[in-house]
């Protein structure tokens, strides 16, 4: 490379860059697409949360549970992620009105982590799985924490929300779209 | 009336940037002096405008005039008038205010002081920085006027952020503020000599005490924040790796590689186009820390702006600022020559490295940071990356180079020999594996980076005195001419010494806080005793009241060693009235071996209260060792080298108009 085009990177790398920050300021952040709006939930089974003892914490959860007709959501946190932080009173607030099964999935998190958080906020889930890997999380989907999934009694996803849920979202779009399902 | 004042300022302000950006510059290419001449006044005036404008907003906040809509929505008759202050810019129009008038004001300050600059190159360093200030102007007002008059008057406002009515970030924004604009000298600094064509030492030596002073006040703000989120969050965090933190901490890492490579500009006149890049860089990400804050592309818990119209302008204003600079870098960048030449194993060498290691660290922030927004531009949405992507980046790197921080200092200019800078470090290495022993006896259980933590801070502590010791000549010769040395020790090579000292505690503070935390979350009753890392915490009860404009619920623990009283700890809970959210005060109790740290919530059906109870080990070392480290800076700063610098006469105006 001669010394000119050396010159020349810095303006390249920040010309790439600020394509996607156009891109990225362009997009309503609340309409996110998902491939997987309307299919089936992808086929998995996770475990509880390791808490040392033989039966674990959280009894863990399966495709299988979702095809019970009971309307889920599944929420996915980490006790690292400093927004499902700010979304658990939500989620709390969501499993008390009994609407619907509430399912944490926990993901790429440590065990002993993922109880202390769990012990500090309270564990508002009917069940957690855990996914220290992010396996599963693949499967579903899942970029960065936290995102919710409502999926409806045959066990088809029907809704995805990305990022942290606050009492407008709760209200407006998660408990519509399950009091849609219920009719 | 007096809001109409400031609004009128802030447009003839712009008009006077206007001016100074353009005939300066103009004057300056084409050598006309009287051109060159104006952009002295223009800098001066265009503060006082700014000045008046940011007096006249700060008006209407103190004496709650509700018609202001920046106003109304930011503040309330019953906040104490501290809060009422720092509401002027804990919100997103009023801390533009303030940016530019820092701005201004170090404008100002380079044409009071900068009077043995040559005058052209100071008459283009103020041209940048009025184009600067001019994009800001713009961007206030077209989209984001504090002034805005609201009709009819409503009775009250709306009350501020309550999490930000506190001290420590009463004063955080100003701090970090003040390090964001000093690192526009650098940059200005960094645009003009790219149109001049020329970069030596006398360049070095005016850029040097602007980056310094920038860097002590971003440390100093980024430490207020965290210090902020470790007492106010009530979970003994202290970093959390959110947008808002990388923000301000990839211009600290930027910065302090150009601080590093400066020093090699001034000595040795080389690494020269990579000085002026870090300069561009620097600025840039510290535009980006602002506006990531303000434009609302990234989800945070800081976040108090979106609005895409801003987004929009906030892009065009950052891809002509960064876009511009590194358009022009490309350009007259390869025309800039070096002549100092060095082997890879010298002073130079392992400034270098101290270089790549801290942009390739800030890269790994921006692409953990920006991440979720590359996926926002393909599809995906505002998420956290968090804590495991920057643990797994930064511990790999940052080992090495502070390995590598105790040879540094050991080496010599041009060409050095590591094996006599190696010798020199067997005590350091000894301490090192001493600590590391002690550390493994004491704490069998703990995790393995605990171990490696404190086996490198000692290694760094040790090896910075050995450096110390040698340049003093300590034991080597008679005591007296050690202590001679040790007086004639100019202070700028003090200020390195206690800034990486501060760096090897601070160091120290981190693994201890990460590593042996001890915490115990239950419900207790009056009278309950819970025994934490060797206290015992009886909770007294808990009691309701009311504050200014919040109401309380007081908790009361004595804190006991072996039955002696160590300390009472009083943590709160507070909900603001008007926002009615509720905010966590933590109780605090420090120590030298860890905090004692206890945090009440609410009651339940049977009259318990949860609490939190934490010791956070060393803790407190990690505050002293950044304590230490601005110490070292300003120390640094206060050098004569920058008063009577070689071309010089006055730097000393402006190292101290920069500290002040």
């Amino acid at each position: 490379m001669s010394k000119r085009a050396i010159y020349l990177v810095p303006l390249s790398v920040f010309l790439v860059m600020a394509v996607y920050f156009a891109i990225g300021l362009t997009k309503d952040p609340k309409i996110i697409p998902s491939a997987l709006i309307d299919k089936p939930v992808p086929e998995f089974s996770l475990p509880p949360i390791d808490n040392g003892a033989p039966q674990g914490y959280g009894k863990g959860f399966s495709s299988a549970d979702f095809k019970a007709g009971e309307i889920s959501v599944v929420n996915v946190f980490a006790s690292w992620c400093l927004p499902c932080r700010a979304e658990h009173p939500f989620i709390t607030k969501l499993s008390k009105m009994n609407v619907a099964k509430v399912y944490g999935l926990n993901f790429k998190d440590t065990p002993k982590n993922a109880l202390k958080w769990l012990q500090e906020l309270g564990d508002p889930y009917d069940a957690i799985g855990a996914d220290p890997r992010g396996r599963v999380g693949i499967d579903w989907g899942v970029y960065g924490i936290p995102e919710t999934f409502v999926v409806d009694g045959t066990g088809k996803i029907y809704f995805k929300y990305v990022g942290p849920l606050n009492g407008d979202i709760l209200e407006n779009q998660i408990l519509p779209v399950i009091e849609k399902l219920k009719r | 009336m007096i809001p109409e004042i400031g609004h009128f300022a802030l447009i003839l302000a712009l008009l006077v940037a206007f001016v100074q950006a353009t005939m300066p510059m103009v004057g300056a290419h084409r050598g006309n002096q009287a051109w060159m001449a104006i952009a002295r006044p223009a800098a001066l005036t265009q503060f006082g405008l700014v000045a008046v404008a940011f007096g006249c907003l700060t008006q209407a906040y103190v004496t709650s005039d509700f018609s202001v809509l920046n106003v109304f929505q930011n503040s309330h008759t019953a906040k104490p008038l501290l809060y009422k202050i720092s509401g002027v810019w804990g919100n997103h129009e009023g801390s533009l205010l303030l940016w530019v008038m820092i701005l201004s004001l170090f404008g100002s300050a380079v044409a009071l002081f900068g009077t043995n600059l040559p005058p052209g190159l100071r008459a283009r360093v103020l041209g940048v920085q009025a184009m600067i200030a001019l994009g800001f102007y713009l961007f206030m007002l077209l989209t984001s006027n504090p002034f805005e008059r609201l009709s009819p008057v409503p009775l009250n406002g709306n009350d501020l952020n309550p999490l930000l009515q506190d001290p420590g970030l009463a004063f955080h924004p100003p701090m970090l503020y003040l390090g964001y604009v000093g690192f526009s000298m650098a940059f200005s600094f960094a645009i003009a000599a790219l149109i001049e064509g020329r970069v030596d030492a006398a360049w070095a030596r005016w850029v040097r005490p602007w980056a310094l002073a920038a860097w002590c006040f971003l440390t100093a703000g980024i430490t207020l924040g965290s210090w902020w989120a470790y007492y106010e969050l009530g979970w003994g965090g202290w970093w959390f790796w959110d947008p808002v933190e990388n923000a301000s901490f990839m211009p600290w890492l930027a910065g302090t590689a150009l601080l590093h490579s400066s020093t090699v500009v001034e000595k040795r006149d080389t690494l020269k186009g990579w000085t002026i890049l870090l300069a561009i860089v620097t600025f840039s990400l510290s535009l980006l820390g602002t506006f990531l804050v303000r434009s609302g592309v990234l989800t945070s818990v800081h976040t108090f702006a979106t609005d895409p119209a801003r987004g929009i302008f906030i892009l065009g204003l950052l891809i002509v600022v960064i876009g511009g600079s590194l358009a022009l870098f490309a350009w007259r960048g390869p025309a800039l020559v070096s002549t100092g030449v060095f082997q890879p194993i010298s002073r130079e060498g392992a400034l270098l490295f101290n270089n790549l290691v801290m942009t390739t660290a800030a890269a790994a922030v921006l692409l953990g940071t920006l991440y979720p927004l590359l996926l926002d531009a393909i599809g995906g949405g505002k998420v956290s990356v968090g804590a495991p992507f920057f643990n797994a980046v930064f511990i790999p790197l940052m080992v090495p180079m502070i390995v590598a921080m105790a040879v540094g200092p050991l080496l010599s200019w041009k060409r050095a020999d590591m094996k006599p800078a190696l010798s020199r470090l067997w005590a350091a290495g000894g301490v090192m594996i001493v600590a590391m022993i002690a550390v493994w006896a004491v704490e069998t259980d703990g995790p393995f980076m605990g171990i490696v933590g404190i086996g490198l801070a000692a290694w760094l502590f040790m090896g910075i005195l050995s450096e110390l010791a040698g340049r003093i000549r300590l034991l080597q010769g008679s005591l007296s001419e050690s202590l001679s040395r040790l007086r004639r020790t100019p202070r700028a090579a003090w200020g390195m010494t206690l800034a990486h000292l501060g760096l090897a505690i601070t160091i120290a503070g981190m693994t201890g806080a990460g590593a042996w935390k001890v915490e115990s979350i239950q419900a207790m009753k009056p009278g309950d005793r819970v025994s934490v890392a060797g206290y015992d915490f009886v909770f007294d009860g808990a009691r309701s009241g009311t504050g200014p404009n919040y109401s309380i619920l007081s908790g009361t623990f004595r804190v006991l060693r072996d039955g002696q009283l160590v300390t009472m700890l009083y943590p709160e809970k507070r909900v603001y009235n008007v926002s009615q959210q509720p905010t966590t005060e933590a109780a605090i109790h420090t120590t030298f071996l860890g905090d004692l740290y206890a945090v009440v919530g609410d009651e339940d059906e049977t009259g318990a209260f949860v609490t939190r109870l934490y010791f956070n080990p060393l803790v407190g070392w990690m505050w002293a060792g950044v304590l230490i480290m601005v110490f070292g800076g300003v120390l640094s700063l206060s050098d004569r080298r920058h008063r009577v610098g070689a071309p010089k006469k006055r730097g000393a105006g402006l190292a101290q108009a920069a500290s002040a």
